[in-house]
């Protein structure tokens, strides 16, 4: 278990948490750049001190500046694995592996490099220099070293976010099955909810320095806490004046034009969340049929395809975002500038403070 | 013409005109005396060992800056702490001191007079009209070269790499020796190469310190002097032989460190 308490001033900012991470967990910070997540990692590796706090990992104490301990950053045996990777460029890639090996037998280590390496798919590349891998090979050989020492726990900053596309979605794939097979615990920093949902069991969302809401993903998704956690998750945020219905329902006036109904409770200055994937778009004037209470004319903004759906952005004043199938997309003659209807049930809609 | 055609005409010129007025000195020497008259010189006693007594004298300089100027120049660049200002300036402080006056200053803090001189000499050290003076005195006015560009150099590099270092089980010894040396070595040679240079031109501070005494002190600048009043030629051979080691050491480092070594300040690569 790694448990980290921390309070201290970070230029501007006042980096205030608590986390704790079981083994075998992987707790994903996600937020904002700026609101402190890579901070956290710097202060559990040692290599940002704060002013007070604490750092336990298993039995081992690394921080505790009441008892004035520091473990220094070498001395915490860990594996971190860095944004830009921060492989040695004057050491070939098995070097870079077998550079935590410290207690290992000079003879061995090029085996045991070689082997780790051979684990991601890049003992082929064991004599390159980083300078002549592939982004999405630099991150295997930056994790291969990064598991060598066989480390308490895993720090990973965003591990993604230096990789194209194509390559960040098998990198994935091969991270995600990396961590369910470590026993220790990881904490994952990312900017991405849907990596975040992708890699981590749990997510703790950070903002200005604090945790603001924790949780698993669906949980984060379904109940986000404040309009900021909405907007993370990717859900649709609108705002609004709140008041309560006789019938139970609570009527929302959003800002800029329109109306809707939630039936979540809520009054005064509000924000109203529903998911892309909630919202169907129809032809304007089409026949009110259907369950769908809340209807709100919108002007198509711009189609993207996003895997196999399609993700529309409409103005309705508000900024909305609908998910639809490329059929839709056909049937509908969805394109910038076209005039549809969006649409959605009031039990789709969560009501949550600003 | 317009004023956009002018501007780069302009950048030619004014790089023509360096170049010419910087180069014109260095050919002329050779241009000035034949070749034989040149090799004949050469021959003569006193010159080769003046030129040796330089080449010794520089190269254990070189190597003093170096080990105890790397460390120095690691602690400047990676270290924030009181006074850290004042050390920097003082460790340019050479740089602008006039070679004469750093002679007399080194007369002034070692010479047998000077402040340290009793202790010095209860030790045993002599180091006016010796050739370990010339060393002093090439190391006082040359290191300020290196230890710069070294901070520099260090200073450039990712910060990450070190940290990564660290949390891979290095203590900050092994990552100065495994990754920081390692990485910043281009600005460390290019450093290296500016206080050589810097060294083997010295002559104020050598003379005041350490004088001119053939075989002993008297290094290539000093006997070019010397020459100059009484045998023009001799002092043209000397430089055409001193032009040609600096430039054979110059184009060697340039060689062994790859193009950027001598560009960039502090670059990577």
């Amino acid at each position: 278990m790694l448990a980290l308490e921390a309070d201290t001033a970070l230029g501007g900012l006042r980096l205030e948490l608590t986390l704790e991470v079981a083994g075998g967990e992987c707790l994903a910070l996600a937020g904002p750049s700026g609101a402190g997540k890579t901070s956290v990692l710097r202060i559990v590796a040692g290599l940002l001190r704060p002013d007070s706090g604490r750092v336990r990992c298993g039995e081992e104490t690394w921080l505790d500046t009441e008892r004035k301990l520091d473990a220094a950053p070498e001395r915490r045996r860990l594996g971190y694995l860095f944004q830009d990777y921060a492989l040695f460029p004057n050491l070939s890639a098995w070097r870079n592996v077998a550079y935590g090996m410290a207690g290992v037998p000079r003879q061995q280590r090029r085996e045991r490099a070689t082997a780790l390496l051979e684990r991601f798919g890049m003992a082929a590349h064991a004599d390159s220099r980083p300078g002549t891998l592939s982004g999405g090979e630099r991150q295997r050989v930056a994790l291969a070293r990064a598991l060598a020492r066989a480390p308490r726990a895993l720090l990973l900053d965003e591990p993604l976010s230096a990789l194209d596309a194509r390559t960040r979605a098998h990198a994935g794939r091969e991270l995600a099955g990396l961590l369910a097979e470590a026993a220790v615990p990881a904490i994952l920093v990312t900017h991405d909810f849907e990596e975040a949902a992708l890699l981590a069991d749990r997510v703790a969302v950070m903002d200005a320095g604090r945790v603001v809401q924790i949780g698993t993903a669906a949980e984060l998704a379904a109940a986000p806490a404040s309009s900021f956690v909405a907007d993370l998750t990717g859900a649709v945020v609108l705002h609004g004046e709140a008041r309560p219905l006789s019938d139970g329902l609570t009527e929302v006036t959003l800002e800029g034009g329109g109306r809707l109904a939630s039936t979540d409770a809520g009054s005064g200055r509000v924000a109203v969340t529903v998911h892309p994937w909630e919202i169907s778009l129809e032809p304007p004037g089409a026949a009110r049929e259907g369950s769908a209470q809340n209807r709100l004319a919108a002007t198509v903004a711009s189609v993207t395809p996003v895997g196999n759906r399609v993700r529309v952005a409409l103005l309705a004043p508000q900024p909305i975002v609908a998910e639809v199938t490329g059929a839709a997309v056909t049937s509908l003659h969805l394109g910038a500038g076209a005039e549809v209807v969006a649409a959605f049930k009031a039990t789709a809609t969560r009501i949550v403070d600003v | 013409m317009t004023a956009s055609r002018l501007f780069p005409l302009a950048l030619v010129a004014s790089l023509g005109v360096a170049l010419a007025f910087l180069t014109l000195p260095l050919l002329a020497i050779f241009l000035e005396s034949s070749p034989g008259e040149l090799l004949a010189s050469l021959g003569e006693p006193g010159a080769l060992d003046a030129l040796g007594l330089s080449l010794q004298t520089t190269g254990v300089a070189l190597a003093l800056i170096v080990a105890l100027g790397t460390p120095a120049a690691w602690l400047l660049a990676t270290r924030r702490f009181r006074g850290r200002a004042l050390a920097v300036t003082l460790v340019e402080l050479p740089l602008v001191v006039p070679p004469a006056v750093a002679g007399i200053g080194l007369l002034a803090a070692v010479g047998p007079q000077g402040l340290l001189g009793p202790a010095l000499e209860r030790a045993g050290l002599e180091l006016v009209f010796q050739t370990a003076g010339v060393v002093v005195a090439l190391t006082f006015v040359a290191s300020p070269f290196y230890i710069r560009q070294a901070q520099a150099a260090f200073a450039a590099l990712d910060p990450e790499l070190l940290e990564a270092s660290r949390t891979l089980g290095a203590s900050e010894a092994r990552t100065f020796a495994r990754i920081a040396v390692p990485n910043a070595l281009p600005g460390l040679v290019a450093g290296g190469a500016l206080a050589w240079g810097r060294a083997l031109g010295e002559f104020g501070a050598t003379l005041v310190f350490a004088g001119s005494l053939s075989g002993v002190t008297q290094t290539a600048p000093l006997a070019i002097y010397e020459r100059f009043s009484n045998d023009f030629t001799a002092a043209l051979a000397l430089s055409a032989m001193l032009v040609a080691v600096s430039g054979a050491i110059l184009l060697g480092v340039k060689l062994v460190s790859g193009p950027g070594a001598l560009g960039g300040a502090g670059a990577r690569g």
